[in-house]
């Protein structure tokens, strides 16, 4: 009985590791793999070629990203831009101000926006926010538009990534002692002003982290951006104009061009330029959520 | 009124107005689902595949992405489940005295955590055509469950990390081995945590789009095995959704709207558990 007792167990603890290991190296051999098959395209064209040149044609061998880039950015960009102040303005108001029972009401219906699909934001955007943005913000400047551009994309890229920012947002402001509030408070400080002098302040590190990770998510947000954005290879110029971010270029046409020589090489290429991207941004948040916990022990 | 309180009214203002349009937007989006998707359910979209082709025949329904995005997105989970099982064990039971060693181990599953979702299809995709497979129901259950593994590996080593040093060291004290203690009572301490992340996994599973757009395919049919390309909500709603025919719209919403409701019902599922089995649970 005791060697049968024995024997599972140290059975089990080379089971644990052995799936766990598998599942990591399975995870290291993707990415490797991936850096393998987007090889040829650097080899053969220089990186700044590549990066720089605005000359997408798969047909004639030229395969210029800029376009892309500019596009991801665009559209990120103004995504980050109007999702930072809402987000970080409704964590303040969830972290500091709501009561338990509020919070407990509104923190749900944020979770809730995190798990709609992407599609769905999509669907939403084409009935919704592309119509608006044709028929009425358009005409605003004078300008004639599909609809389809770096605006609509924007707006419902930052509703998503809302959620992402408010979720680590209130986190990062729990976990600042209640204590130092109430010395402020008790210095006769007003809330706002505990807020901006004092909450905000240690949880800084804690509140940048979050927008990283917000962005990370908007970069590599695929359907519902290629859904709303218009998806025409040329870098936009204003709000108004289409895009076409990088992660649309993989989706639209990934699957289908393997007949094309270096086509494919070139799309994983993207693709793991994406995976740096985002993984750099994962690391960097993580060490500002670190020293955030270091700091309070 | 000194400076600083007209400051606070307006700060409090400019709060509560934020957190008023992001609960709007959140209101318009499942608003506009259900004002576009409810018109188009009827009973034949629900127990009818498209005839004549998804993209061009005017009759039939969803069946076909009901089905297949059900198979795909429980047999994801159930793949995710036997990976991170293991896993969470392994950090929570062998490595609960080994910080450093776990810390690299969750930062991995963190990092992953990042990676887009159509860089998973890129890589499920290479790695079909390197093994010579089609788009199958299989490629695309495998893709997502390892689209979902971070995020069931956080969910479960979460509530596994809450459970004390001190009942595992009392389990051991009287002798159990590490396996015992390890199922007897780790495992039996987050039953209803696990259920939940799986579930949390769930909704992740069926709403990814991204992932499955080269390795699942879609086809008109309710895959047969698991060789089978098969059809999904997220890509029903993506491809039918620009199509000039109106009744192959209204497949698209009525997609929008069933996978809406999915992942509500899924969501509210998942907190209620949490809610009602989390108090028999030692802190």
């Amino acid at each position: 009985m005791n060697k049968r007792r024995r024997f599972f167990n140290l059975l089990s603890s080379t089971w644990l590791w052995g799936v766990s290991l598998s599942v990591i190296l399975i995870m290291l051999l993707l990415v490797i793999g991936l850096w393998l098959r987007a090889k040829p395209i650097i080899v053969e064209k220089s990186l700044l070629d590549l990066l720089f040149s605005s000359s997408w044609k798969p047909l004639r061998g030229e395969f210029g990203f800029w376009p892309f880039i500019t596009g991801t950015f665009w559209v990120t960009g103004l995504a980050v831009i109007l999702a930072v102040p809402l987000s970080l303005l409704a964590a303040i108001f969830l972290s500091e101000y709501a009561r338990g029972r509020l919070r407990s009401l509104i923190l749900p219906a944020v979770d809730i926006l995190a798990g709609i699909p992407s599609v769905v934001y999509g669907v939403w955007g084409v009935l919704v926010i592309v119509p608006l943005v044709r028929d009425r913000i358009a005409p605003l400047f004078g300008v004639v538009s599909s609809g389809y551009s770096v605006l609509s994309a924007g707006l419902v890229l930052a509703i998503m990534i809302v959620p992402v920012i408010v979720h680590v947002a209130v986190a990062v402001m729990r976990t600042v002692p209640s204590a130092m509030r109430e010395v402020s408070l008790a210095l006769g400080a007003t809330r706002w002003q505990t807020v901006k002098y004092v909450v905000t302040r240690k949880a800084f590190p804690g509140l940048v982290a979050a927008v990283v990770l917000g962005l990370s998510r908007a970069f590599g947000e695929t359907m519902a951006v290629m859904m709303v954005a218009g998806n025409v290879a040329v870098s936009p110029r204003s709000l108004l104009d289409p895009a076409y971010p990088l992660p649309a270029l993989i989706a639209n046409h990934y699957g289908e061009m393997h007949s094309i020589p270096l086509v494919d090489s070139a799309l994983l290429f993207s693709a793991f330029l994406l995976l740096v991207i985002v993984v750099v941004f994962h690391l960097l948040s993580r060490a500002m959520l670190r020293r955030l916990t270091v700091t309070e022990g | 009124m000194k400076r600083r309180h007209i400051e606070e009214k307006i700060m409090i203002a400019v709060m509560t107005a934020s957190t008023l349009i992001i609960l709007l937007t959140l209101l318009m989006i499942i608003g506009t689902v259900f004002w576009k998707g409810l018109p188009a359910m009827n009973l034949d979209m629900i127990s009818k595949t498209p005839r004549g082709g998804f993209y061009l025949g005017r009759e039939g329904g969803v069946l076909n992405a009901i089905a297949g995005s059900l198979y795909l997105s429980l047999g994801a989970v159930i793949l995710a489940a036997f990976m991170a099982l293991p896993i969470t064990l392994l950090l929570n039971s062998l490595l609960k005295k080994r910080r450093r060693a776990a810390d690299l181990i969750r930062l991995v599953f963190d990092v992953m955590s990042g990676v887009p979702s159509i860089v998973f299809g890129a890589l499920g995709f290479t790695v079909m055509i390197l093994l010579g497979l089609r788009v199958s129901l299989l490629a695309g259950m495998v893709t997502v469950s390892l689209l979902i593994l971070p995020l069931t590996v956080r969910t479960i080593d979460e509530s596994m990390r809450l459970v004390p040093a001190d009942l595992l060291d009392s389990s051991y004290a009287l002798g159990a081995t590490r396996l015992e203690s390890a199922l007897r009572v780790l495992l039996r301490q987050v039953l209803p945590a696990i259920l939940t992340g799986l579930l949390v996994s769930l909704g992740r599973a069926i709403g990814d789009a991204a992932s499955i757009l080269f390795t699942a395919g879609f086809t008109d049919h309710v895959p047969g095995s698991l060789f089978d390309p098969a059809a999904t909500l997220p890509l029903a709603i993506f491809f039918q959704l620009s199509s000039p025919i109106p009744e192959v719209r209204e497949r698209a919403y009525a997609s929008a709207f069933i996978l809406t409701l999915l992942i509500l019902f899924i969501s509210l599922l998942a907190r209620m558990i949490m809610k009602r089995y989390s108090r028999h649970v030692v802190q």
